[in-house]
């Protein structure tokens, strides 16, 4: 039977982020909390794949006991198993630190439940690395496809997936063994509308909370701010570019605001590109 | 005396090199070039190298010279004909045991973001992902300069500047366009050393059966000189007719914001900003585009940026050289009378 693990971030909507002018800092009250969407695309494809292979799904999530509501969210969705790995140490972990734990945490989740695929996002939207996919990837010693647009076969009798992924370049179809990792894009499937029953079992349902405690024993060294090798150094607001000049079109008119429009134009330098090359 | 290795990977396909390998061996220089007077007095080396995989490539391997590396590592083998992760990434990470580089610069595209966290998991090291500046400065407590890697956060709205203190390499990945190329240098000499690959067919685990060349495949707005953005402020899909028509007076390309991109107006490959690309044309045309953070740093860098917007105080003004306040749909047919104009005026 197909069993698929998706990882699932909690971040916030970056594009309702605002920073307080005074001091700086973000503003985080008020900004609402959402699934990552590229995992929930994610989550959304190994959905469609376990109903056409009478599977099931597990999602797992890393962050503070808050992330409990995206975890229902995923079960709202369709998956059939949740699992937080949520502990103070685990805090302040970077893309490394990050990798390990999952990984150890999908090894132990395999070991009793082996799993065919393992999804993520192709990135969070918050910190745009694209890294812990890779990083699983690499510690479970699995075959990975990023990028991924489409699953155009799962093949559990001959162990093979068959996928198209999108790079800046072309749409590579590739065939990879199972167990893999695939890191997706959002029009790997469109996100369905949760049956009734699903809406249901969500609201009741429980996240198994992972700790460091246990039932993984994670090695110190690796996890939080001690497996991190990147630190943030320093922050700051990002230099603000010398303003150029301002026309109100609807004052002087168009014709005087292309006039200062080409005018500035020569000035620096790029009349012939504003005129197709044709200096 | 101990080398200090400044490492660019030098990204190909099909034969052809991407020019962000280019810009990173100048980035690699400028860095290498921070540390010289420290290096000197200890008595060591700063050299920056190339790593370059591929099947037939040593071409390649001679252009990284004349773009300033100083060694360029070739593993030259059929198996890495295509870039497949494993391969690529296995063999990367195995030369890089074998030399310690101090710094490993790899681009931010789609390939480049694929190896680069699979390589720095493999070594167990920090990997800082698209940064827009890089310095070797000074940090407490450390013996040497380190990299100091800033990049935008949290949409923009932050710039966050992280170090790698106790792991090499220090890596970071670099989208195109964000550092100018370095000038080529047809006389420049380096060295070319030939390295074996760290793996097998069998080891590679994927098979690539098919390529599929797509329309939108072909659009490139990182590298034109002219690009022509629609924001909200366009009102449709059917807004992006006038945006191409002017595009296509100026001979440039069709660029879009987000959320034109998100309401599926138009193919993600034209988005501008920090979920999009990075840009950096000679021209920049902004119309009906607000100005979000996430969208300025992706194209503040252009040389000449006209906004064009109903709002006298949207933040994209903050970044034009020069800003019209006026209807785009009254402005944009305007400009193109103009440019036509000018054009025949001078024909």
């Amino acid at each position: 039977m197909f069993h698929a693990l998706v990882a699932v971030k909690q971040v916030p909507d970056t594009t309702n982020i605002r920073i307080d002018p005074e001091t700086g800092n973000l503003v985080r009250e008020g900004v609402p909390a959402i699934m990552n969407p590229y995992d929930a695309h994610a989550l959304a494809a190994a959905v469609e794949w376990k109903h056409k292979l009478n599977g099931r799904i597990t999602v797992l999530s890393m962050g503070p006991p808050s992330f409990t509501a995206t975890i229902r969210e995923a079960i709202e969705m369709g998956a059939d198993r949740g699992i937080l790995v949520s502990s103070r140490k685990l805090a302040g972990a970077d893309t490394l630190a990050t990798s390990y734990v999952l990984a150890e945490v999908i090894k132990a989740v395999h070991a009793e439940d082996p799993i065919d695929l393992v999804f993520f996002g192709k990135q969070a939207i918050d910190g745009d690395t694209a890294q812990v996919g890779p990083g699983v990837a690499v510690r479970m010693d699995l075959p990975i496809v990023t990028y991924a647009v489409n699953i155009r076969a799962v093949d559990l009798d001959d162990d093979t997936v068959v996928i198209e992924r999108k790079t800046e370049r072309w749409t590579e179809v590739v065939e990879v063994p199972l167990p893999a990792l695939l890191t997706c894009e959002k029009e790997i499937a469109d996100i369905p509308y949760a049956p009734l029953p699903d809406l249901i079992a969500s609201l009741k349902y429980e996240p198994e909370v992972w700790t460091e405690a246990g039932p993984v024993e994670f090695d110190t060294g690796q996890i939080g701010v001690r497996g991190s090798p990147t630190v943030v150094f320093k922050m700051g607001t990002p230099p603000l570019p010398e303003a150029g000049e301002k026309v109100n079109a609807r004052e002087v008119g168009a014709q005087a605001a292309l006039d200062l429009t080409f005018a500035k134009a020569e000035e620096a330098g790029v009349l012939s590109e504003m005129l197709g090359g044709t200096a | 005396m101990t080398a200090r290795r400044f490492w660019v990977y030098i990204e190909q396909e099909q034969g052809e090199a991407h020019p962000v390998s280019w810009e990173l061996i100048g980035v690699a220089r400028t860095l290498a070039a921070q540390v010289q007077d420290e290096a000197a007095e200890a008595g060591d080396e700063v050299i920056v190298e190339g790593v370059l995989l591929g099947s037939d490539v040593r071409g390649i391997a001679e252009e990284a010279i004349k773009y300033g590396a100083d060694n360029v590592y070739l593993m030259d083998d059929p198996v890495l004909e295509h870039y497949r992760n494993c391969p690529y990434y296995q063999s990367i990470a195995a030369l890089a045991q074998k030399h310690k580089p101090e710094v490993f610069l790899i681009g931010a595209t789609t390939l480049g973001r694929d190896l680069a966290g699979a390589v720095a998991t493999s070594l167990r090291t920090g990997l800082t992902a698209d940064c827009t500046q890089l310095e070797m400065g000074e940090a407490k407590g450390a013996t040497k300069k380190l990299l100091l890697a800033t990049r935008p956060a949290w949409g923009g709205n932050i710039m966050a500047t992280i170090v790698c203190r106790r792991h090499q390499p220090q890596m970071s990945s670099v989208r195109p366009r964000v550092f100018p190329a370095p000038p080529y240098q047809a006389d420049a000499k380096g060295t070319i050393v030939e390295e074996e690959i760290g793996t097998t067919e069998e080891g590679a685990r994927c098979s690539i059966l098919e390529f599929i060349q797509g329309k939108e495949d072909t659009v490139d707005i990182e590298y034109s000189d002219v690009i022509v953005t629609g924001g909200r402020g366009i009102g449709g899909p059917e807004g992006f007719t006038l945006i191409e028509s002017l595009a296509e007076a100026m001979g440039g390309v069709v660029g879009s914001s987000r959320p034109c991109v998100d309401a599926g107006w138009i193919d993600y490959s034209h988005q501008v900003g920090q979920s999009g690309k990075t840009v950096r044309p000679r021209v920049y045309i902004a119309a009906g585009v607000s100005g979000a953070l996430q969208h300025k740093v992706g194209m503040q860098n252009s040389d000449f940026i006209i906004a064009i917007n109903t709002d006298p105080n949207a933040p994209i003004f903050e970044v034009a050289d020069v800003g019209i306040v006026g209807d785009l749909f009254e402005v944009i047919p305007a400009m193109i009378a103009e440019i036509n104009t000018r054009k025949e005026a001078r024909a």
